[in-house]
């Protein structure tokens, strides 16, 4: 009983780890630039994608590097061709052009990888058990878990510590001003894209070496990484952080004594907070909103 | 939207009966040009269907100014509840269209409670994260619903009208006038609701929030009741979907569907009053082309998506009225 406990709390922590790190991408764009990226799940299979390509050439530890790196790339490019052309105008526009990437990016994927699943290999050190007793707790599920916390530990000292990263976050608050100070918004914003499509891309890597790759393995995060953001009030990155922490972990919890009811228990935990506190639990009121 | 405030809604006031007049001389006369085209009864079906949704939807987006995107919730809502009632309660159509309508229209109406003081695109996001709800349900209480294979065995009834019974279940044609029929009450209705008082100020809402706030108009309220009124309308569409295929799936509950009736009311021309339908006849004749020719529509679809918004973002009858407006 001890066992299942704690499988299903250390599957919930890893399971929470990534709706935090696909939320917090996500909200990084949604608060600069007003853009739900709808294919931010497509980002996570795409970096996964990559990763799996590059593993045989630079081995996992190169491929966790640079497939982060080549995906915020991409993301960059997206925003510079594309989503740039549609700030100007209403956000349902915005919304169709992410949806549309979507279901191409998908379908891209698809078309080259094929439709089945792929296994990813992850070096021997880190497929081992911590212990014989807990033979399910892998050394990379300890991995994944700290690569996400050093990944959102240097994505908040960026933004808290640079030039760029302070930058993005007076832009959070007030872009007209930013710009009129003679900062470059349009390349601001297609930077901050950038960053959110590593997050994403980081995600992928990690997804990939634990549950293998398919064209659709972002699409069961990217609805909770929503709720994530809602749950942490829109604008605020740490409402973003515990948005995704409480619900991954209330879903393991759930999980422990009613399986079928793990996902129930996020979107509940959306209405509550949508009845109790409509702005969020760390949302401004007046954000975005 | 700033740029949109110097001319209120032309789309009504251009011609309305011409276009009225054409749409209509087309929808009647469906069975007989139809066929000649290649086409099938179904896909026409099809079309009414998802028209309605559109319009529906456009209530909100084109002439409330608020975007939901969460509308397939409603949509499927509309088609279990219509399911669920020939399967379990009575085999009786109207029945059945009247309890889709009360379902997805209440569950519009107390969600839309909760977000009505949300805009933009956190509104967008509150409601699609809404629709997932309704997708999870269907899709996880499978004893009810079927779960992940859909709602079967299950078919519409004749309709009895005392003196003579109309056989919609077996004869395709007769089933045709029958959706159109509905359809027609319903785009009735919504085109008296958007010509009264109320249709007025939710333009005026659409045009200059603030302005309408500061003239006393209960904004909340307005876009609430819109809300409502545009859900009960697209959970009708679900509910003659459901008739149309004899069968509700979760994916008819799926954000994916809310995001392809947001494609057809912008590809139509959301200002306009039959811009939806227009848009949903578009889309849903070249889903049915591409998806017969590769395994990879969707990414023409995508590719639908993209080129409508970076290109003719104000759809097809957006373009044809002339550039008055923008």
């Amino acid at each position: 009983m001890f066992q299942l406990v704690l499988f299903n709390v250390t599957n919930g922590l890893i399971i929470g780890a990534f709706y935090v790190l696909m939320a917090l991408g996500l909200s990084l764009i949604l608060n600069l630039s007003n853009v739900i990226n709808f294919a931010h799940g497509n980002f996570l299979a795409l970096g996964g994608y990559i990763a799996f390509v590059l593993t045989p050439f630079i081995g996992f530890w190169g491929a966790l590097v640079v497939s982060p790196i080549l995906t915020a790339v991409f993301g960059f490019v997206i925003e510079r061709l594309m989503i740039r052309r549609v700030y100007p105008r209403d956000p349902v526009y915005s919304l169709l052009l992410t949806f549309g990437l979507a279901f191409i990016i998908q379908d891209v994927c698809r078309y080259i990888w094929g439709p089945n699943g792929l296994p990813m290999t992850i070096p021997d050190v880190l497929a081992q058990p911590l212990t014989p007793d807990l033979f399910f707790i892998t050394w990379y599920r300890v991995f994944m878990v700290a690569i996400v916390i050093l990944a959102i530990a240097g994505l908040f000292a960026f933004l808290r510590y640079t030039r760029v990263g302070i930058r993005i976050r007076a832009g959070t608050l007030d872009l007209d001003t930013v710009a009129a100070l003679g900062v470059n918004v349009g390349l601001l914003r297609s930077f901050n894209f950038a960053v959110g499509s590593l997050l994403a891309g980081l995600a992928g890597v990690l997804a990939a070496g634990q549950i293998g790759l398919n064209p659709n393995m972002g699409d069961d995060v990217l609805m909770p990484s929503f709720i994530a953001i809602i749950v942490g009030g829109v604008g605020s990155l740490t409402g973003t952080l515990l948005g995704g922490l409480l619900i991954g972990v209330a879903a393991a919890l759930t999980t422990v004594v009613w399986p079928a009811a793990s996902e129930a228990v996020i979107y509940v935990i959306m209405l509550i907070v949508l009845i109790v506190r409509p702005r969020g639990l760390m949302g401004e009121e007046g954000m975005l909103t | 939207m700033s740029a949109t405030t110097a001319v209120p809604a032309p789309a009504i006031a251009l011609r309305p009966w011409l276009a009225a007049a054409v749409v209509w001389a087309l929808l009647l006369t469906v069975p007989f040009w139809l066929p000649l085209l290649g086409g099938y009864t179904a896909l026409a079906g099809r079309v009414l269907v998802l028209g309605l949704a559109a319009m529906s939807f456009n209530l909100l987006l084109g002439f409330t100014g608020v975007m939901s995107f969460g509308h397939a919730a409603y949509f499927g809502l509309g088609a279990y509840g219509a399911g669920l009632t020939l399967k379990y309660l009575a085999a009786s159509t109207p029945l059945a269209m009247l309890m889709g309508v009360l379902l997805g229209g209440l569950a519009g109406t107390l969600f839309g409670l909760l977000i009505v003081r949300r805009r933009g695109v956190y509104f967008a996001m509150v409601t699609v994260a809404f629709g997932q709800i309704a997708f999870y349900i269907a899709y996880s209480w499978n004893s009810l619903t079927g779960g992940y294979d859909g709602l079967r065995g299950f078919s519409r009834a004749p309709i009895n009208l005392g003196f003579t019974t109309i056989d919609i279940a077996g004869n395709d044609i007769a089933f045709y006038y029958f959706l159109l029929v509905a359809f027609g009450i319903a785009v009735g209705l919504q085109g008296l609701l958007l010509a009264s008082p109320f249709g007025r100020t939710l333009l005026a809402i659409r045009e200059n929030e603030r302005r309408a706030r500061f003239l006393g108009i209960p904004v909340e309220r307005h876009i609430w009741l819109s809300f409502s009124i545009s859900c009960a309308f697209t959970a009708l569409a679900g509910a003659l979907y459901a008739l149309l295929n004899n069968f509700a799936d979760p994916m008819g509950l799926h954000y994916t569907l809310s995001g392809e009736i947001v494609i057809m009311a912008v590809m139509g021309g959301m200002r306009a009053f039959w811009g939806p339908l227009v848009g949903a006849a578009l889309f849903a004749v070249l889903q049915d082309y591409i998806s017969s020719m590769t395994v990879n529509w969707m990414s023409f679809v995508g590719l639908i998506f993209v080129l409508v918004v970076l290109f003719f973002p104000r759809g097809l009858l957006g373009m044809l009225q002339g550039r008055g407006s923008q």
